[in-house]
């Protein structure tokens, strides 16, 4: 077997793997049992499609096997006439569920209630990450668990916990009402910004942003109508464009200093016509605020060109949406950029009691009071910022704008 | 069709939260009795009750020595439970919609916690 058989067959799994997974579900009735069924297959397939060749119709076949499985671990496991008359109604059921399937493709309906069962607001966010990355992402316990520097023992844990409650406490595998969708879908969009953005943390993150804009763009064929769900993938476009100028040497380089002729311009071209689109759907949103946001840095030729004050009043905005005080420092930065560092530091000081042990509002502060000259008070408030920062190189870049007062 | 329990919690030398007047008072026994009949109204309605503080009661320990009777609470915490209703619904989302009206009416925050089994043991065993 070549490694690159397995590469094809992890990447037909990925993409199989939520719908599979979902798919089961509906009719299973138990999250642990159709992933445990899912995974099965995948195993199967690992042995086989090399040997055999490839399927057809590969996720069919994932599906296909995986309902065999689950059928039999339900027969083993069933006690009493009454559980193998269950046994065979839920076979039919699945047959004709495979079908379906073979005929008119996977039920979009599926996937998105698993993406809601996943996401519940009932659930620890952290559960929800994981859950999201392990069903509708298909990542390995142990991938998940090095995206968040925790050991597979303790992501595995996390896992069964997740499931359980989800079982124990019955959370539905059905669609959120309309009264709830708002909340519901904000949670959803959450999620898959939080993995995003821990991809972000490393320059080996690519696995957590690739899943996260594939599923936001999957939510967003799913939901055309809500137009956060689209604000979110742009968002996350727009942001992924500049990865290539985002990291030089293992170090990540801030947007100011970024080589913006390295951004990837279909990228930028995708966010920015999705924001236009959300425009004309009338429903702003705080993702969709945050696009427009990042829509007026990706058209801007240089930082010091950037239409600030533009992006001050989407802050305005935001803020009435999210009223944060992480909201309220960038756009306390924005107003530095567009009316002046006197101005950005008495905005930062309102804020200043609330996000004293944040390590980003010291370094705001550390470069509006180095432009005014203050250098002293830069150094002290660099020093500060790099003493509350948790990652290595964060603080060191934070010690050295500390020692460098270059004005 | 599941059961959950809902439970509020006071905080011991807060006092309750709810309501001080007797205008208040009012309002919150209608609130209370009209969603109390919506429950019942819709099935959901098990039972339900408001206790006594925490102070009032007993523990008791099965020990080699034979069962030793204590002053309660049980749990050291300064929140005890306070009150609780035993639903019907359907599935979590449901519990929740209760449990929102719940922590409206009563102004108080609401746990939900699904049973794993209600009635008796004996009725839950599986037949021989």
């Amino acid at each position: 077997m070549t490694s690159e058989v397995d590469a094809r067959i992890a990447s037909v799994f990925r993409r199989a793997h939520g719908q599979a997974v979902a798919t089961l579900v509906r009719y299973l009735g138990d999250v642990a049992l159709a992933e445990d069924a899912v995974q099965d297959a995948f195993t199967k397939a690992v042995e086989k499609w090399p040997v055999e060749g490839e399927p057809p119709n590969p996720a069919g076949w994932i599906i296909t096997t995986a309902r065999r499985g689950a059928v039999d671990v339900l027969r083993r496991t069933s006690r009493g006439r009454e559980l193998e008359s269950e046994v065979v109604a839920l076979e039919s059921r699945l047959a004709e569920t495979l079908e379906e399937w073979e005929e008119t493709g996977p039920v979009d309906d599926d996937q998105l209630r698993l993406i809601f069962v996943c996401c519940h607001p009932a659930l620890k966010t952290e559960h929800r990450v994981a859950l999201t990355l392990r069903l509708l992402g298909g990542l390995g316990v142990d991938e998940v668990a090095r995206s968040f520097l925790v050991t597979e023992a303790t992501m595995a844990k996390r896992l069964v916990r997740a499931k359980h409650k989800i079982k124990a406490a019955n959370i539905p595998f059905r669609l959120p009402r309309t009264e709830d969708l708002e909340e519901r879908l904000f949670a959803v969009l959450s999620v898959l910004y939080l993995i995003y953005n821990a991809g972000l943390e490393r320059e080996d993150g690519t696995a957590l942003r690739e899943e996260s804009i594939r599923l936001s763009r999957e939510l967003a064929r799913l939901m055309p109508g809500e137009s956060e769900a689209l604000g979110l993938l742009a968002l996350l476009l727009l942001n992924e464009a500049r990865s290539p100028a985002r990291w030089v040497d293992g170090y990540s380089i801030l947007l100011q200093d970024q080589d913006r002729s390295r951004w990837d311009r279909s990228m930028v071209d995708e966010g920015l016509a999705l924001v236009r689109s959300c425009v004309t759907m009338g429903q702003p949103g705080p993702f969709q605020v945050q696009a427009s946001i990042q829509a007026v840095h990706s058209v801007a030729p240089g930082f010091e060109s950037t239409d600030w004050e533009r992006i001050v009043d989407s802050y305005d905005l935001l803020y009435e949406m999210m009223p944060t005080p992480v909201v309220a420092l960038n756009r306390a930065i924005a107003i530095g950029e567009a009316r002046g560092p006197q101005h950005g530091l008495e905005a930062i000081n309102t804020v200043e009691s609330s996000l004293e042990t944040y390590h980003l509002m010291h370094a705001a502060r550390g470069a509006a009071l180095r432009k005014l000259g203050r250098s002293d008070e830069a150094s002290e408030a660099y020093r500060r910022a790099a003493q509350l920062a948790s990652k290595r190189s964060d603080r060191e870049f934070l010690l050295e704008e500390a020692r460098s007062p270059k004005t | 069709m599941t059961q959950y329990l809902l439970s509020t919690f006071v905080v011991e030398g807060k006092g309750p939260g709810g309501p001080q007047t007797p205008e208040e008072m009012q309002t919150f026994m209608s609130n209370v009795i009209a969603l109390e009949e919506e429950m019942e109204d819709a099935g959901a309605f098990v039972f339900g009750g408001a206790l006594h503080s925490a102070d009032t009661s007993t523990v008791l320990v099965a020990t080699d020595e034979g069962v030793i009777t204590t002053d309660g609470p049980f749990v050291e915490s300064k929140e005890h439970i306070g009150g609780f209703y035993i639903i019907n619904a359907v599935d979590l989302d449901e519990a929740l919609d209760w449990a929102k009206k719940v922590t409206v009416a009563i102004n108080n925050p609401i746990e939900v916690r699904p049973f794993q089994a209600t009635g008796k043991v004996a009725d839950n065993m599986p037949e021989a």
